[in-house]
């Protein structure tokens, strides 16, 4: 009897437990929208590793995509698609404050409800805490984005014992956490919205977390990380979207990263369904395939980034005016065009403002019939017969010159166009290619007195400055250095004094700095401290089953956004 | 006056024996397949010499500057040396393909936008040269330590073996490789002379030095045999100074394997050179070679895969052809194997 109750008992239970079943199969997991396309793994692949888990630290852009689906700052840039927005939104903040004290003080109101991903709630102290831990973790921009906090000097000095006292301060009273900067600073919401910015739990160790990430308030959390094989995400259960724009919600309920898939590799194998997505753009030789047979999967991404070759003005022969223009009129910019892959991908550029940024304005002063005082509003050929004319009035030709390019083939075969042009206007050219993690750091010290450094530039955030300033003034030279930016070894007091002004009026009237950092674009060419190459557009290949808007401008990719059939 | 006449008057004997080498001579003229592989070199080594004849003359190029801008004539029209792929996206371009018109890009262009037919040639030059030279230095080398080893024995033999045993541990491609990336980096500077990493001479020795355990082996036994033969015995016994007997009587009798050696170690260096290349680490841009050529092709090969197989064939060829010949010379230069053919 007692047998055939508890069959009774086991059959009832197993039947409810069918019959519910799929009730609970279509409700959302915790955190995920309310999608039929919300679940799944999304398996994405890449050559390179990511390095550093620590979000503060990390300086490598294919890791900013995955820890901007992590971690959050008190700013952010819309995770929305559609065109450029180049002002920061509110994240972890409620709103934008108004700037006090003349834009000397912010006091950000701080949101109610966000959970990190150990369960702890958000508080200012947090907030504090992080601000702090940029300097005391030795992030790579403490000096250039964040010694300006009131307190910040000192810390760079002595980061082991950084307070930022009267710099930042948490009111957990009210909720609040207030900013005091030494000067206005009209790029404020940008540099918090910058990824090293991030905030983290005040209990977060001061030192480098590298493969132990810490806990984040978004949407998916790190559950584990190898840097030689790959990374496994997994959703955040205490994320609750509060803005689709600065942090959404996740689709996928996992995401995957696999490491040294080739790019070629990658393409064999989203083409196979065997990936989602490919970290680095599509090999030039695969293009027209993909094109052809998988027109529908490809999507081309816009980017505000930039090839140029350095020029080191400290040296000869580039440390003479007209050697540098005669190089910027003689270089073949369609060549370029083509080394990228064609015109749908790329385009030439003429100066160090890529195309859409904040204060560009077309400007070519190195173009047939153009000339710095009179500069073409696009570049249409070389002008070899300038070029050579100046070269002669130089006399530098038959001096050897040494281009230092990125292993990669694409640079490589910039570097060889660059090798090629040099050679037509009689200089002994050679050409050395070294691993991209060190030619990036060997390039920009002066020691290694490099005459042509090849390189690429993606900014931080959508600023004039953070191309210009970081690139070429003159704080940003530092001799004997492998951490000086300005690869050229560019110093113009001139240049500074307008880029300076730009900055300076930005706070106030956007459109009036718009215009002076243009002018200090233009001031920049007519010296010729680089070479701008061109501008591209990323190529990317998605498996079959991706669907949805996955791209938005800055982070150019939300993982969270990949819907999975 | 007998003896003139005896002199003058060919004796039966020399008239039915010819010498040695005569006999090996007929021997490889009569191996079809050796001489087809010594036209077949003598061929591919005579179309690279052409290389700036071709370049110059015929297709009106320049095979070491970047070219993908430009156009060139086909048939009465202007072609783009890049050319857009077709797709509904427009994405990419892709160098002209073969046109097998020997006066523009006849095998096509690389992705730099090169006319591969010339740069082919050109770097048959460089691969030939270096393979070739790299033989002789190896042999040079091979020869004074293995003779050196085999006839004096005892210390000096212990000291070049174990030297060589060393050399030998390292696998071949890997020493070539450390070696490349040392010298290529920064060249070389041995005293008061400075070669740059783009000279050839750097390849040549590297692959050279690697080579010496493989070629001082077989020189240093075939020395050994030859201390104890009678003739050097009987040398040794009528006080014929060392030296003289290493000379007259060891080293001619060597001879004839350093002769069988050497393609091979042609090929072998040949194949090494192509492989360094391929990595950036032998032939320096712009220069080329069959090695940098494939290089080049690796990019293209779903696209225009002409500009890796064109050097890929040409190395097979040739190494193929230099083994054949190696083999038809070790067959004709084998006394015991003429002989028998010649009873």
């Amino acid at each position: 009897m007692l047998l055939k109750f508890s069959q009774a008992i086991g059959c009832a239970v197993a039947l409810s437990a069918t019959a519910l079943a799929p009730a609970f199969a279509d409700a959302p997991a915790p955190g995920a929208p309310a999608s039929p396309h919300a679940g799944g793994t999304l398996r994405l692949a890449g050559q390179g590793m990511l390095g550093t888990m620590d979000p503060q630290v990390s300086y490598l852009h294919i890791a900013y995509q995955v820890l901007n689906v992590v971690y959050d700052g008190l700013t952010t840039f819309s995770k929305s698609p559609g065109p450029l927005k180049r002002q920061a939104i509110p994240d972890l903040a409620e709103s934008l404050p108004p700037p006090e004290d003349g834009g000397l003080t912010y006091r950000f109101h701080i949101r109610h409800g966000v959970y990190f991903s150990n369960g702890k709630e958000l508080t200012p102290d947090d907030v504090a805490a992080s601000m702090r831990r940029i300097f005391k973790a030795n992030s790579p921009t403490a000096g250039p984005y964040y010694s300006h906090i009131v307190g910040g000097a000192a810390c760079l000095h002595d980061p082991d014992h950084c307070t930022l006292a009267g710099g930042v301060e948490p009111d957990d009273q009210n909720w609040t956490v207030a900013f005091h900067l030494t000067h206005p600073d009209s790029e404020f919401f940008d540099r918090l919205a910058f990824l090293h910015a991030a905030i983290l739990p005040a209990d977060t160790s001061t030192h480098d977390v590298g493969n132990n990430a810490a806990p984040g308030t978004g949407p998916y959390r790190i559950v584990s990380y190898d840097p030689n094989t790959g990374l496994r995400m997994e959703r955040n259960p205490y994320f609750k979207q509060w803005d689709a724009e600065a942090q959404p919600a996740g689709y996928p309920d996992a995401i995957t990263y696999t490491f040294g898939m080739d790019p070629e590799a990658s393409v064999t194998a989203i083409e196979n369904g065997q990936y989602d997505w490919m970290a680095e753009n599509a090999p030039l030789d695969r293009l027209g395939e993909i094109g052809s047979r998988y027109a529908d999967r490809v999507r081309l991404i816009d980017f505000l980034n930039l090839y140029y070759a350095a020029l080191n003005v400290n040296i000869p022969p580039f440390n003479d005016l007209r050697v540098r223009q005669a190089f910027n009129y003689a270089i073949n910019r369609k060549a370029m065009v083509i080394h990228a892959g064609g015109p749908t991908v790329s385009i030439p550029s003429c100066q160090l403002l890529p195309v859409g940024s904040p204060g560009f304005e077309p400007s070519c002063a190195y173009t047939k019939g153009a000339s710095p005082d009179h500069p073409a509003q696009e570049w249409q050929a070389p002008d070899m017969e300038r070029a050579r004319q100046l070269i002669k009035e130089a006399g530098v030709s038959g001096q050897r010159v040494g281009i230092v390019s990125p292993s990669v083939p694409s640079y490589v075969a910039m570097a060889n166009e660059l090798r090629s042009t040099l050679a037509d206007l009689g200089f002994v050219v050679s050409v050395r290619a070294i691993t991209q993690a060190v030619q990036f750091t060997y390039i920009q010290n002066s020691d290694n007195r490099v005459q042509v450094g090849l390189t690429g530039w993606n900014a931080d955030y959508p600023a004039a400055s953070s191309y210009l300033q970081a690139l070429l003034s003159c704080g940003t030279f530092i001799p004997h250095s492998d951490n000086s930016i300005n690869i050229s070894g560019f110093c113009d007091h001139d240049v500074d004094a307008i880029m300076d002004r730009a900055a300076s009026v930005s706070v106030t009237d956007q459109k009036a700095g718009d215009a002076l950092w243009a002018e200090a674009s233009r001031a920049i060419m007519a010296q010729a401290p680089v070479v701008p190459l061109n501008q591209v557009r990323w190529v990317t290949l998605l498996s079959a089953r991706v669907h949805g808007e996955i791209r938005a401008p800055i982070y150019e990719v939300v993982f969270s956004k990949f819907q999975l059939r | 006056m007998e003896t003139q006449t005896a002199a003058s008057a060919p004796s039966p004997s020399r008239a039915s024996v010819p010498g040695p080498w005569r006999m090996a001579g007929r021997s490889l003229a009569a191996n079809r397949s050796a001489m087809t592989a010594l036209a077949a070199l003598m061929l591919v080594t005579f179309a690279c010499l052409l290389a700036p004849f071709y370049a110059g003359d015929v297709a009106r190029t320049d095979p070491f500057t970047s070219n993908v801008a430009g156009s060139f004539m086909l048939n009465g029209h202007e072609v783009d040396i890049m050319q857009p792929n077709d797709n509904p996206l427009h994405l990419g371009l892709s160098p002209v393909g073969p046109t097998w018109n020997p006066s523009a890009y006849m095998l096509g262009a690389d992705s730099q936008g090169r006319d591969v037919a010339a740069r082919l040639l050109y770097g048959g030059r460089n691969s030939l040269l270096i393979s070739f030279s790299a033989a002789l230095v190896c042999i040079a080398i091979a020869t004074l330590v293995g003779v050196s080893a085999g006839f004096f024995g005892g210390f000096v033999d212990t000291a070049l073996s174990r030297l060589m045993d060393i050399m030998w541990a390292v696998p071949v491609y890997l020493f070539a490789i450390s070696l490349s990336i040392v010298t290529i980096s920064q060249g070389l500077k041995i005293g008061p002379f400075t070669i740059e990493s783009d000279n050839l001479l750097i390849p040549i020795f590297i692959i050279a030095l690697v080579y010496v355990p493989y070629a001082a082996r077989p020189i240093r036994g075939r020395v050994m045999a030859l201390r104890n033969a009678e003739f050097v015995m009987a040398a040794r016994s009528l006080g014929v100074p060392q030296h003289r007997i290493l000379l007259r009587d060891i080293v001619p009798n060597v001879s004839t394997t350093l002769v069988v050696l050497t393609p091979l170690l042609t090929a072998l260096a040949l194949l090494a050179e192509s492989a360094l290349s391929f990595l950036s680490i032998g032939v320096q841009a712009p220069a080329a070679s069959w090695g940098t050529i494939i290089q080049d092709g690796e990019g293209l090969i779903y696209t225009r895969p002409m500009v890796a197989i064109a050097p890929g064939l040409a190395i097979v060829i040739v190494v193929l052809a230099l083994n054949i010949l190696g083999d038809g010379l070790r067959d004709a230069l084998d006394v015991r194997e003429t002989s028998r053919r010649g009873a």
